[in-house]
């Protein structure tokens, strides 16, 4: 056995290869593409600015243009997560790749890691140009209360949503045989229940008893908890519309990214069962 | 449906927030919201269209080489693509009228009016929808940014779920020179109680006759302008190779 041999037999070089090849595609091809950096990051502003004015338009406090921009700042990630994360195992199914990652010798979490970091690289263009330009153009005062927390409610914000990417991206294959209609279905109606553009504590305000509980069901959304927490952290003008306190949000995302990536793990094995048992994984639906 | 709500919440909180929201202001909210699912439906529709047929399913090639006009095919799945947003339209206001109480009213007198508005706005929405269509051909699978992009300039500047005088100046002016904007003025004509005061006086001081006048002189050139640039992206698909490619990463 030569050295390069003795290095790839090793699981965790492995591993880490597959890892650094699957997330360089996302990040290479993000820069390859350079009408994505138009497309993808000031055409989306539009929709928000429409927002922003909105709450303009009905005389609300200023500040609510700053709860617009950052939910459309996450929106970029929120739409990554679908589309190049649940999506995806599907898509290679379909264009014949998935037959390929089942036969590798790599672990499968492996690949699905280097898909959320490729995807989360990818996805902070966009994010970062909303963010930069909402704030710019709209001239919203962002007051940093605790820097170290809102690092950490956004870093954790992350890993549990993709982890719930990669979680989807197992059930998607085995049940969606239409991934693009899921995403679809997928796509506003999170937008209304994680309040990306209005504090999601308005549910309690506004429909009283069964508001709360909506407000509850859909904080197993990660971006839920992780908006209002960031907002409570760049707007204490508005702290009167936070759901929960930002360091109880912080803990219930922890736990939500331990048992997203938990189940995907679950999830991934079964289907790995799946394909060995009955050999129809890779099956396309033409 | 969604996407409606989050514009019901959104008044909501503001009205709660102390902000000036009369109830026929969510009516106007309300009902441009409604029709822009047409607008959508068919821009990013068209996208799907496109892409659906060139990576999803890999058959764009057979459409293509078969002998009919590919331009007449996307028109058609275009009308699909209107029919289905049509069911999502009515579904929207009924709710809207009959679970939310939002005064969204019809003045049949307005009828002949109605109809000749949404035929044309459709038939513009359509040929807009198209065009950008089109302009995929050339970019990769996730070109549904542009679409989505596209549709939200229409959305900004055509004064669906705001009226343009929010807009800074320069903005009015660009949002008067898209048909679109007359058309979502037309239909709140026939489908508003009343108009809220922040509605655009520009906009309310036009007669429906000029409304019409516009909109059908609108309907000859952005058709001729799509044909244009379909043809065009086309050309240039072939040229590169990309009527058939693939893009999986």
């Amino acid at each position: 056995m030569n050295r390069e041999d003795a290095r790839v037999s090793n699981p965790l070089v492995l591993n880490f290869r597959a890892f650094i090849g699957r997330a360089y595609p996302r990040v290479i091809g993000a820069h390859r593409e350079l009408s994505w950096i138009f497309f993808n990051t000031l055409l989306p502003l539009l929709s928000v600015a429409a927002y922003v004015f909105v709450y303009a338009a009905l005389g609300a406090p200023a500040a609510f243009a700053g709860f617009v921009i950052l939910g459309g700042t996450m929106v970029a990630f929120w739409m990554n997560v679908l589309w190049s994360m649940a999506a995806q195992l599907y898509w290679e199914k379909e264009i014949g790749n998935l037959q390929l990652y089942m036969m590798a010798p790599m672990s499968r979490m492996a690949l699905l890691g280097g898909m959320a970091v490729g995807g989360m690289v990818m996805t902070s263009t966009r994010a970062a140009a909303t963010l930069i330009l909402g704030v710019l153009i709209f001239q919203i005062v962002l007051v940093v209360v605790n820097p170290l927390l809102l690092a950490g409610i956004f870093l954790v914000t992350l890993v549990a949503l993709y982890g719930m990417g990669m979680l989807f991206a197992s059930v998607y294959l085995l049940y969606g045989r239409e991934a693009w209609n899921i995403s679809n279905l997928l796509q506003e109606p999170v937008f209304l229940g994680a309040g990306f553009y209005f504090p999601v504590q308005s549910f309690q305000r506004i429909l009283g008893g069964p508001g709360r509980w909506i407000a509850i069901g859909v904080s197993l959304i990660p971006m839920t908890l992780g908006l209002d927490a960031m907002r409570q952290l760049l707007f204490p003008e508005l702290l009167e519309w936070a759901f929960l306190p930002a360091d109880i949000e912080l803990y219930i995302l922890i736990v939500l990214a331990v048992v997203f990536v938990f189940l995907a793990r679950r999830a991934l094995a079964y289907i790995e069962r799946l394909a060995k048992q009955e050999g129809r994984l890779t099956q396309r639906h033409l | 449906m969604a996407g409606t709500l989050i514009l019901v919440f959104i008044y909501y909180v503001a009205a709660a927030a102390g902000g000036a929201a009369p109830p026929e202001m969510l009516a106007y909210i309300f009902v441009g919201s409604a029709f822009y699912m047409f607008v959508f439906q068919a821009f990013f529709g068209m996208f799907e269209v496109i892409q659906g047929d060139r990576e999803w399913f890999q058959t764009i090639r057979y459409i293509y080489i078969s002998p009919i006009s590919y331009y007449a095919y996307i028109i058609g799945r275009g009308f699909t693509q209107m029919v289905v947003a049509g069911i999502g339209v009515l579904v929207v206001l009924a709710i809207g009228r009959g679970l939310l109480g939002i005064p969204i009213g019809f003045n049949l007198a307005l009828l002949p009016f109605f109809l000749a508005v949404l035929v044309l706005g459709l038939f513009i929405t359509i040929a807009i929808g198209v065009a950008i269509g089109g302009i995929t051909f050339l970019t990769a699978r996730h070109g549904g940014g542009m679409s989505e992009g596209i549709a939200g300039v229409f959305y900004v500047f055509t004064g669906v779920i705001f009226p343009l005088s929010v807009l800074p100046v320069w903005g009015q002016v660009f949002g008067q020179w898209i048909p679109l904007t007359y058309w979502f003025e037309a239909l709140r004509r026939v489908l508003l109680e009343r108009s809220p005061p922040q509605a655009d006086a520009f906009l309310m001081a036009i007669p429906e006759s000029t409304l019409l006048l516009i909109l059908a002189l609108s309907l000859i050139v952005v058709s001729l302008l799509s044909l244009a640039v379909f043809r065009y992206v086309e050309h240039l698909a072939r040229k590169k190779g990309k009527i058939d490619m693939t893009t999986a990463y």
